[in-house]
């Protein structure tokens, strides 16, 4: 192998280094599903009638699918029985009023993590809303986007604090009964953020949510929901890690946005998710619904996600653009290395005049990482004139790697116009060269053809998130070309 | 400062080099001619350390210590530049997002303080001149969507940016018209200098009445079969490769049995 090749492969084969396990005691609840654990889920939680009501009538939904298997990903089958439902750090208990009240250990693990709850965090402009296992600990700022009227907290508390709200959006994007693990995750979710910003308020920050999976054998369903009333604009990012076991564990997620007339909604996702070992031995199942409607005339909703972790990742942020003028948008990295697999992509649906959407993937498959695309572009009847640009990058990393394509189209229109473009390349060794003859480490050569094939996603991040992305590309990339 | 001594060479499992000896000294300008296959371009690349090129007899010496024993980047940072042939896109990577990192990388090896934004920008702006750089290509991605003639003067450019010790500018006139090779040429003398060697590898003897060379090397059949001065130059332009060939026929052979 030459030099070149070694360190690509010394780069793509570098450790996990978000696997360490916090020792915390947790309130944990036995093994398996049924009526009585999603009872217990939602007395724990203190939650009204209502929501018990819709778990419920979610769960014996759930007990009629079957788990889907079009996906272009292979995994041995998941016993939902032997997976744990509830798992809360003890010391959350009623959940924590203030952050001096947080958990010395737990704040010590967002330390690790690069992600300090402090108030300096003020400086950068980001409230945090962290969620450890099913609970979330501790959510910044409260007070100073209260004063806008903005709600920013842990989804348990808005059950609690504000019913109504939640009554009127939640599922009103993804519907109980909308896919397997979507109908999953509404009969036993634990807690998520949730956000409402009214009418004609811009959130003066960037809202953040850490999600991370700390004990074992237990699957994270959390649920989030962002509603921005007319006018109002909201950019929101999520970033997520677990620690390193052999055993896989499942992440069911859901996410539902909901922009009113004007009203736009920004939503970035960095994952990093323990991607199961060089042998793809563990790692997270990474099953995940998330979903946007523009309900009303030019509002705006726009995905930017940078997947780099999970042993396999399932998830398909879409759009329903139902207003007139709407514009739906995705931009996607996705990353598949050793043997992680990725099937990604996202669904435009357009219904209403003028529509617009814009799709930008980028895969980047190394190892024996299989990545895939799969979009589809529904224009329907009404949809006069609606726009669509398509287009699907693949870059390759070595010979054992693979990346396909999937995109769907549907019109139902004449008037609309679509384009799609794709390619695929593979890193050039004479590209490295180039940068090395230059002076720059084979490490940073690579690093920076990677981030140049990805600049067009990386310019829709935020600032901050932006550097991070590359960083963990970096990371997650360090020994992957052969 | 640079001393290669029987260079063997293969690349592609043939043999291209077949045992090379040159001396260059700080200051000289040597141009290297010959005819195409004749194991010019491989000859940058040993040099630059390219791995699809492999060495498998004898040693070059940089300032006298082992330049074959070090990797591409420390050859860059010690000062070797090579200005490719052909120089690769790297799509989305800007021109003078390169260039900083790598005008830092040397800095960095040397010891200075890297660059911030604003002393890059004073360098570049300063260096531009030497080749009438045009701004717009600056913030393009690296080559991409670049013509020939303005992949060259990048890599001069670049050249001048990085203040190199050793210059290797492999056919560096190749898809030039008139005026860009007279800008490159001129951006290149511009670089001479008692501080710096330079190697100059052509096919023709054009760019040689640009830059006039202090040593040419006529390269056939993976050896350097004559030697000159600039005259050389302007008697293979006359008489054509073959004549070289023809005359170098007879001693040349025996060799490539040893």
């Amino acid at each position: 192998m030459s030099e070149s090749a070694k360190t690509l492969q010394d780069l793509t084969t570098q450790d996990y280094k978000y696997g360490f396990v916090t020792d915390i005691e947790a309130d944990t609840i036995a093994k398996g599903l049924s009526d009585d654990v999603v009872r217990l889920i939602s007395a724990k939680k203190g939650e009204p009638e209502f929501m018990l009501e819709w778990r419920l009538k979610a769960y014996r939904h759930w007990l009629t699918m079957r788990e889907p298997t079009w996906a272009n990903v292979t995994y041995p089958r998941i016993d939902y029985n032997d997976i744990i439902y509830y798992s809360a750090p003890k010391s959350a208990g009623e959940g924590p009023k203030s952050l001096d009240e947080v958990d010395p250990e737990l704040r010590k693990t967002y330390e690790k993590l690069g992600i300090p709850l402090e108030e300096q965090k003020v400086l950068a402009g980001v409230a945090v809303d962290a969620v450890f296992d099913s609970v979330s600990v501790a959510t910044t700022f409260k007070g100073k986007l209260g004063d806008l009227g903005i709600i920013f907290c842990s989804f348990s508390e808005a059950v609690r604090e504000h019913p109504d709200l939640v009554r009127r959006y939640l599922g009103s994007v993804v519907p109980y009964s909308d896919n397997f693990f979507a109908t999953l995750n509404s009969a036993v979710f634990s807690d998520g953020s949730f956000v409402y910003v009214p009418k004609g308020v811009r959130c003066p920050m960037e809202l953040s949510t850490y999600f991370r999976i700390n004990a074992a054998d237990t699957g994270q369903f959390e649920r989030t929901l962002i509603v921005a009333d007319e006018g109002a604009y909201v950019s929101y990012l999520e970033g997520c890690t677990a620690p390193k076991r052999d055993r896989n564990q499942l992440h069911a997620a859901v996410v539902e946005l909901v922009a009113l007339g004007d009203a736009t909604i920004k939503y970035s996702t960095v994952q990093n998710w323990y991607p199961g070992d060089k042998n793809g031995k563990g790692g997270i199942y990474n099953f995940v619904t998330k979903r946007g409607a523009c309900r009303g005339a030019n509002s705006k909703i726009s995905w930017t996600q940078v997947e780099t972790g999970s042993a396999i990742t399932w998830k398909y942020p879409s759009c329903i653009l139902q207003g007139d003028n709407s514009v739906g948008e995705f931009y996607s990295v996705a990353l598949a290395n050793n043997y992680q697999q990725a099937d990604t992509g996202t669904k435009m649906i357009h219904i209403g005049r003028n529509t617009k959407s814009t799709i930008i993937s980028k895969g980047i498959s190394a190892g024996h990482g299989q990545n895939t695309y799969r979009g589809l572009v529904k224009i329907l009847k009404g949809a006069a004139n609606a726009r669509n640009y398509s287009q699907c990058d693949s870059l390759l990393m070595s010979d054992t790697c693979g990346a396909h394509t999937f995109p769907y189209v549907e019109v139902k229109n004449s008037t609309a116009r679509l384009e799609h473009e794709a390619s695929t390349s593979k890193i050039g060794e004479d590209q490295i060269f180039y940068c090395r003859q230059r002076g720059l480490s084979a490490e940073d050569a690579v690093g920076m053809i990677v981030n140049g094939f990805c600049k067009e996603v990386f310019r829709e991040l935020p600032m901050e998130f932006a550097v991070e992305a590359q960083k963990l590309l970096g990371v997650s990339l360090e020994g992957s070309v052969g | 400062m640079l001393e290669i001594r029987n260079l063997r060479a293969k690349a592609g499992g043939r043999e291209i080099l077949k045992g090379i000896d040159l001396a260059v000294r700080t200051g000289e300008v040597h141009a290297i001619m010959g005819p195409n296959g004749s194991g010019k371009s491989t000859l940058a690349h040993v040099l630059a350390g390219r791995e699809t090129v492999e060495v498998t007899q004898g040693e070059v010496l940089y300032d006298g210590r082992n330049l074959l024993g070090m990797a591409p980047e420390m050859r860059a940072r010690e000062g070797v530049f090579l200005a490719f042939q052909y120089p690769v896109e790297i799509p989305g990577v800007s021109n003078m997002y390169l260039l900083k990192a790598a005008v830092n990388a040397v800095r960095k090896h040397r010891g200075e303080p890297e660059y911030d934004a604003m002393e890059f920008l004073a360098l570049v702006k300063e260096r531009m001149k030497l080749v009438e750089m045009d701004q717009a290509l600056l913030n393009r991605a690296v080559n991409e969507g670049f013509s020939g003639g303005e992949k060259k003067r990048n890599e001069v450019f670049q050249m001048a940016v990085l203040d190199p010790r050793l210059c290797v500018l492999d056919e560096t006139d190749s898809g030039l018209d008139i005026d860009a090779l007279r800008i490159v040429a001129g951006g290149v003398n511009a670089l001479r200098g008692p501080r710096r060697a330079m190697i100059v590898i052509t096919h023709y003897q054009r760019l040689l009445s640009y830059i006039v060379p202090d040593r040419v090397h006529v390269l056939a059949q993976g050896r350097i079969v004559t030697s000159g001065g600039k005259e050389l130059a302007l008697r293979l332009e006359e008489k054509g490769y073959a004549w070289i060939e023809g005359q170098t026929a007879g001693p040349a052979a025996p060799a490539a049995r040893v």
